[in-house]
């Protein structure tokens, strides 16, 4: 049983990879599944304040690359979930440190003992990217329903269809259903269809996310009682397979959401 | 409540609202991104086309049109050059 390496990118900063990768890593072991996520911004390290495991790191993957110690020794292993491992990036060093082809063989050494090796990518399309899209086997796109973000993810599907990786799967992240609603934001339907890639998920902007990060615990981690939890955890099951419905019409206002962003830009 | 629907059939009428406004800023700054290709190069392209083309065939140069078109993922190149038909060619 060998991983699948997934890379999360998305051309703009800001847009929420990182809490993507580190709920997705959540979302995924809580299932469980045998997930390592690994930092690729190297000198810019933040998956490990989102995870809350900050005070754990003793090696980091240039650490790892230049063989001052085993793969083993620089994972660091959550202890709320058994299966979730993080590889911290080196804070400071820069991103000449890594190669793609380091990338490669990290990742070959991950793959036999996990399910899934999740890539959180540097933001830009410079070396930090090159390095972190050379293993995958498939790659995340986030966007924000914004003008910069959808074209810059534009680049980036470009550059990964130039490179001929992929499949790239999009995520818009920060949907404002209100603002849809208005009109006032661009729908999904919208940015799907400008995009021209395959959906794998919707995350709304919630508060509670900060909140969460504040404190140091993915949101995915508690009990699925939030929407935005649910929407981790739906993202994770398609990616395991499952048909999941792009959302659960229980709560109140969320079936008029779901109708008018797939009409909005739709036409 | 009544209200409310009403401003919103309204608004749904006044076409630009910001959302659609960024839909179509975005759908040509996209087209542009992905060809790479200016409009000076169109008819550099176009003059290019011209000259080689009425080497072999007679042409109605003065309605050639060279234009670029987007798909959803791939774009392509669009020449049209009508032909001078024996017709046209005989009364010159």
């Amino acid at each position: 049983m060998a991983a699948r390496v997934i890379t999360i990118t998305s051309g703009k900063g800001g847009v929420g990879k990182t809490t993507l990768a580190a709920n997705l890593g959540v979302a995924l072991a809580r299932q469980g599944q045998r997930v390592v996520v690994v930092d690729a911004d190297v000198g810019l390290r933040n998956l490990d304040v989102m995870l809350g495991l900050e005070n754990r790191i003793v090696y980091d993957l240039v650490d790892v690359i230049e063989k001052r110690c085993r793969l083993r020794q620089a994972l660091v292993r959550d202890r709320r979930l058994s299966e979730l491992f993080l590889l911290p990036a080196a804070q400071t060093r820069d991103k000449s440190a890594v190669r793609p082809d380091d990338m490669v063989s990290v990742c070959e050494n991950l793959r036999e003992q996990h399910d899934f090796i999740l890539i959180d990518s540097p933001a830009g399309i410079e070396q930090g990217f090159r390095y972190a899209i050379a293993p995958a086997d498939e790659i995340i796109i986030v966007t924000n329903p914004e003008i910069a973000a959808v074209r810059d993810a534009d680049r980036v599907i470009g550059l990964i269809e130039a490179e001929e990786q992929g499949p790239a799967q999009l995520i818009v992240n920060r949907v404002k259903p209100d603002m849809i609603r208005r009109g006032e934001m661009l729908g999904i339907a919208a940015v799907v269809e400008l995009l021209a890639i395959d959906l794998i998920g919707v995350v709304p902007e919630d508060e509670a996310i900060l909140i969460a990060t504040n404190q140091g615990r993915p949101i995915a981690l508690s009990s699925d009682s939030s929407m935005t939890g649910r929407a981790f955890h739906n993202i994770a099951r398609r990616l395991r397979g499952e048909e999941v419905p792009f959302l659960t019409l229980r709560e109140q206002g969320v079936l008029e959401w779901l109708f008018r962003f797939m009409r909005s830009g739709g036409d | 409540m009544a209200m409310r629907t009403l401003e919103r059939l309204l608004s749904r009428r006044r076409k630009s609202s910001s959302g659609e406004v960024a839909k179509e800023r975005l759908r040509l700054v996209l087209a542009h991104d992905r060809a790479s290709i200016s409009p000076a190069l169109l008819d550099t392209l176009k003059d290019e086309i011209i000259t080689v083309i009425s080497r072999h065939i007679a042409i109605d140069t003065e309605s050639v049109q060279v234009t670029f078109s987007q798909g959803t993922r791939e774009s392509r190149l669009v020449a049209d050059i009508p032909l001078l038909s024996q017709r046209r060619r005989r009364k010159r």
